[in-house]
């Protein structure tokens, strides 16, 4: 329905790109997989409101992928929709996955509906990609596209040698999909309250997200500015105490600004990236329920170890702001978050068999929160459609609070089956 | 003393003497041989099919759009590849700034999640999408990377070819290469690759060689062309299609735009 009204839309604001000779044929292909995903948790133990006892996940999913352009390219759609069955709630659902109408007109290029926007260079580690996450999708073994959430939103880029600029204005607010207690052993220092309510920013023209990417090469760096106008992802809480506690959770304002660069070097890929965290609903850092503004830093190294194993390095740290507040207003009986994150990770990937076989392991171990995250995964191309993944997410940590952490009893192993078409 | 002085004046004052014989060294050869088979015309564009058989004959089939432009100055050099088969990597897009002294400048376009990466530039020897085919195969090696010597001249089929070994001056995945590179068109039209033990490794053919058009001028093509491992049996097939040299390929359609939408224009 989207795509309809968004190329109606499309070809009223641009009659003229759509001319006689191209209105009637706008080529469109087909595509699409079958995909069979399961994870089980591997620790025995079960979420006390758990459904599907030792299955985080089991699922049956059918992609279908249309696209389609104009002979001159000025005109171009994509859809990407995945019906599924969710064998843990026995239900069926939609999720689209990206659904948009674009055109391209001299330097400019525009897109309306629903897209994945990626920002940034951090693997996995997201300081400039404001973006909205699908962490539960991650943590429970889909595969990574499923990380990405789109966003409803319309997107103008320029594109020059001088100067590049993408601009992302989103009037629908999307939060990250978090792991839901249905599923996940979570800390939650709430759960005992009865009395709990979620907002989502509504949709209104003061509340329109804006992120501002302005990128060109510099000195043989891949270099970018990125500014945001807009929410964070996960939400905070407020806690009032008349008539017993209520919590009233909602996401709070934020504005960022911070830079990427990448270049070959040292017979590799080097990235730095930071970024300025503005919580703007706690801008003193009094309000516990809430993220304070904070720093956060990135610098990557990749290279090749030998034939077709890869290496990436990662140190990323937040620096929490205002901590001495943060550490004034936090009530009592909760454990303290540090004024320093720190996390370090390293990715390997190795391609066997020409390419049929990928071994691939993440681990992220943070030395401030003391907890750790570990994926290993080998994945096999069984033929031109057909392809198969196993892989584990294991968790350890010495706090239930922190990040990785609280996930300690999710350890799972998880399995992909998908057959394109 | 003096003979040496006679000898250089005659040098000096003859050239065409000289260079009637036309002999060239075996770097000349080969720099011809690449110019011939990695950067015929300004630009071309063409669909190329690889067909990845293994001993067994099973297969896997890779399809994609290549855009390649030459820069003046040099060897500079910049692709742009799009894959539409198979399924998993379909939209993917390599987008490759070739510099012949340095490593090059590598960006993927990972479509589903929208994501554009450098990618280390290093592995010029790991497989190019898991065909027998390296990274370095397909845009190229360096020319003084190796110490090359012109064996002979002999016949291969109709052709009359100089046979050029070519040894790595530092480690490479071979440890020396024999190449029949055709004196009239230049191109390569067999080259074997010999491993660390002197064991004959790969072996490069031209299969098939057209002379493909381009206003007044034609450039000899290897429009079928296969790697095989003899040690494994596994053997890479690509074919050409739709070759076009010359066809005024804009300079801009080199960069991070064309990853993010394919410029559909070139991609037919």
């Amino acid at each position: 329905m989207r795509v309809a009204s968004a190329l109606t839309v499309l070809a009223t604001l641009c009659p003229g790109t759509l001319g006689a000779e191209e209105k009637n044929r706008l080529p469109v292909t087909i595509h699409g997989f079958l995909m069979g995903n399961a994870s089980i948790r591997t620790t025995g133990k079960r979420p006390p409101m758990g459904e599907g006892g030792a299955f985080l996940l089991g699922e049956e999913r059918l992609r279908l992928d249309v696209s389609g352009a104009t002979k001159s390219g000025s005109g171009f759609l994509l859809f990407k929709g995945d019906i599924f069955h969710d064998a843990v709630a026995n239900r069926v659902d939609g999720d689209l996955r990206e659904a948009y109408a674009g055109f391209r007109r001299g330097q400019f290029d525009l897109r309306l509906g629903r897209q994945i926007v990626t920002w940034g260079v951090g693997d996995l580690f997201f300081i400039n990609d404001v973006f909205p996450k699908d962490w539960e999708s991650f943590f429970s073994g889909r595969p990574m596209e499923y990380l990405k959430r789109g966003v409803d939103a319309v997107r103008l880029q320029y594109s020059s040698g001088a100067l590049n600029v993408d601009v992302v204005a989103t009037p629908f607010f999307t939060g990250d999909a978090l792991p839901s207690p249905k599923r996940f052993f979570l800390y939650n220092p709430f759960a005992a309250v009865a009395e709990q309510r979620e907002y989502s920013p509504p949709v209104r023209a003061e509340n329109t997200e804006v992120g501002i990417r302005l990128y060109r090469r510099m000195a043989a760096f891949d270099f970018s500015l990125h500014g945001y106008r807009g929410f964070w992802r996960m939400p905070g809480a407020s806690i009032a105490a008349n008539d017993g506690p209520r919590i009233t959770r909602f996401y709070p304002r934020l504005v960022t600004w911070g830079a990427s660069a990448q270049r070959n070097l040292l017979n590799g890929v080097v990235s730095f990236e930071g970024g300025r965290y503005n919580s703007l609903d706690d801008r003193g850092g009094t309000a516990p329920g809430l993220p304070n503004s904070q720093w956060r830093i990135l610098a990557a190294y990749q290279r090749q170890l030998a034939r077709e194993l890869t290496a990436t390095f990662q140190g990323y740290a937040e620096v929490m702001e205002g901590y001495d507040s943060y550490r004034k207003y936090l009530p009592a009986g909760f454990r303290p978050e540090d004024r320093v994150r720190g996390v370090f990770s390293v990715r390997l990937t190795q391609f066997l068999g020409y390419q049929n076989w990928r071994l691939s392991a993440f681990v992220a171990c943070s030395p401030t929160d003391k907890d750790c995250f570990v994926q290993p995964e080998v994945s096999h191309r069984l033929s031109d459609r057909l392809s198969a993944a196993v892989g584990a997410n294991i968790f350890s940590g010495k706090h239930e609070t922190t990040f990785f952490g609280q996930m300690a009893k999710n350890d799972n192993v998880y399995l992909s089956i998908r057959f394109d078409f | 003393m003096s003979t040496r002085i006679v000898i250089a004046l005659i040098a000096a004052f003859c050239p065409l003497a000289i260079h009637a014989q036309e002999k060239l060294t075996a770097a000349e050869i080969v720099d011809k041989a690449q110019a011939a088979f990695y950067s015929p015309g300004s630009d071309t564009k063409a669909r190329v099919v690889m067909d990845l058989i293994n001993a067994d004959g099973k297969k896997r089939t890779r399809v994609l759009t290549m855009l390649r432009k030459n820069f003046p100055g040099g060897r500079e050099q910049r692709y742009f590849l799009y894959f539409h088969e198979p399924g998993d990597v379909r939209r993917t897009a390599f987008l490759v700034w070739k510099y012949p002294e340095k490593d090059d400048d590598r960006w993927i376009f990972i479509p589903a999640v929208n994501m554009t990466r450098r990618i280390a530039a290093r592995d010029s020897r790991s497989s190019f999408v898991g065909s027998d085919f390296s990274y370095e195969d397909i845009s190229g090696r360096d020319l003084g990377a190796d110490s090359h010597t012109l064996l002979r001249e002999e016949k291969l089929g109709d052709f009359a070819c100089y046979v050029v070994q070519s040894t790595p001056k530092a480690a490479a995945e071979f440890s020396r290469k024999l190449s029949w590179i055709a004196k009239t068109s230049w191109l390569p039209l067999k080259e074997e690759y010999y491993d660390a033990q002197n064991q004959l490794a790969r072996v490069f053919t031209a299969d098939k060689i057209e002379a493909i058009g381009a206003g007044e001028k034609t450039y000899p093509t290897a429009v079928k062309r296969t790697m095989k491992n003899v040690q494994s049996g596994h053997r890479t097939e690509v074919v050409f299609e739709s070759v076009s040299y010359d066809v005024g390929i804009p300079a801009d359609i080199f960069t991070e735009r064309s990853l993010q939408q394919a410029p559909e224009k070139w991609m037919r």
